[in-house]
């Protein structure tokens, strides 16, 4: 008879199925174990590559609540591509609609915190801006400059402390304070680096990643928070190698 | 209500964050351990023997799920949000205004 | 039928390891004996970083062999068109010395398993696999190598040994080889056959690359050896003994040091390159196995 591979997939993601029929060992006895050595690959690879890709998801809630969790995860989202180094996409909203973890509100984002570091680890290298060019700008133009962002940034925003409870995790950081939290995710050079924004940052990056003036982004900061630092919020960029291209539209 | 921004705002805003910049020693590229760069490794490996990570199937039914040890989200005490309206912006609040104009 | 005049490696007939990041530094400093080094080539799709930026500086520095670890070639279905497309522009830009794959499927039906699954040697499977390096080579435009599998169970429909198997998709398809002889301890103390005879029935002439690797070691449920190919573990002396007598009927080849969980610190994984040198220093001076 003949093994199908879906037989084979069946058989491996469920470990309450029958082993299919058709594999032996040498002496022609049914595989037995020997087909849960294909199991167990699956299994405990998957649960790898989702708990060195979310370490911090880890740390909260320990170890074996999360091995034990990532095999519900594997087993109703298996990677849908070879690219490991992208498995785990849909752990967020797995979190998010787990019942069990429901007290837990903030490991979704959390979940998202990493996964947009992950992506930043992979994305496309970009020549920062020299500062010199921005100096060399005439003053009572800046309002109307524009700039372009490297691909690794990215914005996240929560109702709860995410990046506090990574580096609390991840960074012996103090404990977390029950406040909401803007995130960008910066990277500097090859490590990505999660920073907490100031009140306005959120607003003011948005409207620059929209292609916003420096003066309309600023502006739209200011709405949202009138004690909005931009030029904090302007060397957090700079120092983070986040802008790729400034130009003044003629 | 909207905000004009001051060409002058603006202007003393990018002159203090490159003043800033420019006194920020530049550290040298080392790998900071992140958790990131080993995350997603494809492997031809196999698992380590027939354990039972792929046979024991997962029983989980909704509030029978118990947390078996205890991770560090013990250790915060932070309550599920009481209205259920997200909160957005920072604590982290600087007080510090744009430069007059 | 690929069309290649070439011969199956370019690959010194030196040691090489398995590349790890955890060795970059180790590598560029002084890299003893090992003079060419393999990547996963999944691990190298990403669009940019440290990863792509590493690769390009250790390509400048070291013959690099590519292995393929994901594409699915034994998978009942079509080979994923988008992967296909990944391994074309890696294959492009980096243009490494020689490129591998295995014989075995890890994605159907849109899942990808992340693990090397077995399939039965019949006429049927030999077509289908004929059919997807075909595919393979044309698309990258170059031979690959096809690795032979650890295996853990038979299928009872199997008709081909695996041998012959390989043997004849090479033959059709002017594919090379690539000779893990770890796998072939393995499957052979699994299926409880000689693996001396098996490296015998071998076409080494095919073989453009030798991986060796360490192994666990379980037992089935009757109380059998069940040895399971975990990259995990320092090269047991029978698998040395294997290489030993592959060598002598091959000649000289490539041999690629396997270390892929609880990878090991540099010192050690570089004796492990010098057992291997050892093992070809005893062939190129004509001492018999």
């Amino acid at each position: 008879m003949s093994v199908t591979q879906s037989d084979f997939r069946g058989a491996i993601m469920d470990g309450g199925k029958d082993r299919p029929e058709g594999l032996s060992d040498a002496k022609g006895h049914p595989a037995g174990r020997r087909f849960d050595v294909y199991r167990n690959n699956v299994a405990v690879s998957l649960t790898d590559a989702l708990a060195t890709g979310f370490p911090t998801i880890a740390k909260l809630i320990g170890t074996e609540n999360f091995n034990a969790i990532a095999g519900v995860f594997l087993r109703q989202s298996p990677p849908s591509s070879p690219m490991m180094m992208h498995y785990g996409e849909g752990f967020p909203e797995f979190l998010e609609g787990f019942e069990p973890l429901a007290h837990l509100g903030y490991l979704a984002d959390v979940a998202r915190l990493e996964l947009a570091m992950r992506r930043a680890y992979h994305a496309a290298d970009a020549e920062p801006i020299n500062p010199d060019a921005l100096s060399a700008l005439p003053p009572e133009r800046l309002t109307e400059l524009v700039m372009t962002f490297a691909p690794a940034v990215s914005l996240l925003r929560s109702p709860w402390p995410i990046h506090a409870i990574w580096a609390f995790n991840m960074q012996d950081g103090p404990k977390p304070q029950g406040i909401s939290q803007d995130v960008i995710i910066l990277r500097p050079g090859f490590d990505p680096e999660p920073h907490a924004l100031n009140a306005g940052a959120y607003e003011f990056i948005t409207a620059l990643m929209a292609g916003g003036t420096l003066g309309a982004a600023a502006a739209v900061a200011t709405d949202d928070a009138p004690n909005f630092d931009l030029s904090a919020t302007l060397g957090l960029l700079l120092t983070g190698n986040a802008l790729n291209s400034i130009d003044l539209p003629s | 209500m909207s905000t004009t921004v001051k060409t002058l705002a603006v202007a003393g805003a990018v002159a203090a964050a490159l003043s800033a910049h420019a006194t920020t020693a530049t550290a040298a590229e080392k790998e900071k351990c992140y958790g990131v760069s080993l995350a997603g490794q494809n492997d031809c490996a196999a698992g380590p023997g027939t354990t039972c990570a792929g046979t024991s199937t997962v029983d989980y039914q909704g509030n029978a799920w118990k947390l078996v040890d205890a991770g560090t989200c013990v250790d915060m005490e932070l309550p599920a949000l009481a209205d259920g309206t997200p909160r957005v912006g920072s604590l982290e609040v600087l007080e510090r205004d744009l430069p007059a104009s | 039928m690929f069309d290649s005049q070439s011969t199956p490696s370019k690959l010194p007939n030196r040691p090489g390891v398995g590349y790890k990041p955890q060795h970059y530094a180790d590598l560029i400093e002084d890299p003893g004996t090992v003079s060419w080094l393999e990547i996963h080539a999944e691990n190298y799709m990403g669009d940019g970083g440290r990863p792509i930026a590493q690769l390009r500086q250790l390509s400048e520095r070291f013959p690099i062999s590519v292995h393929g670890v994901g594409l699915s070639i034994g998978g009942e279905g079509a080979l994923d068109a988008d992967h296909l497309a990944r391994l074309k522009h890696l294959v492009d830009w980096l243009n490494p010395t020689v490129f591998s794959e295995h014989l075995a499927w890890s994605t159907h039906d849109g899942a990808f398993l992340n693990d090397l699954l077995p399939l039965p040697y019949t006429d049927a499977t030999l077509q289908r696999v004929c059919d997807h390096i075909n595919q393979l080579q044309d698309t990258i435009n170059r031979q690959m190598m096809l690795e032979n599998p650890s295996s853990y169970l038979a299928f009872d429909e199997s008709t081909w040994s695996e041998p012959d198997f390989l043997r004849e998709v090479a033959s059709r398809t002017g594919c090379g080889l690539l000779l893990d002889v770890n796998n072939v301890f393995v499957s052979a103390t699994n299926l409880n056959y000689d693996p001396r005879a098996y490296i015998n029935e071998y076409p080494l002439e095919c073989v453009g690359e030798i991986h060796l690797g360490g192994h666990d070691e379980d037992e089935d449920d009757h109380g059998k050896p069940l040895l399971i190919d975990s990259h995990g573990a320092p090269i047991v002396d029978p698998v040395w003994a294997l290489l030993d007598h592959t060598l002598s009927l091959s000649g000289e080849k490539p041999i690629l040091i396997e270390w892929d969980t609880d990878v090991p610190d540099w010192a050690t994984l570089h004796d492990e390159a010098l057992r291997a040198d050892a093992a070809l220093a005893k062939i190129a001076t004509g001492v018999a196995a």
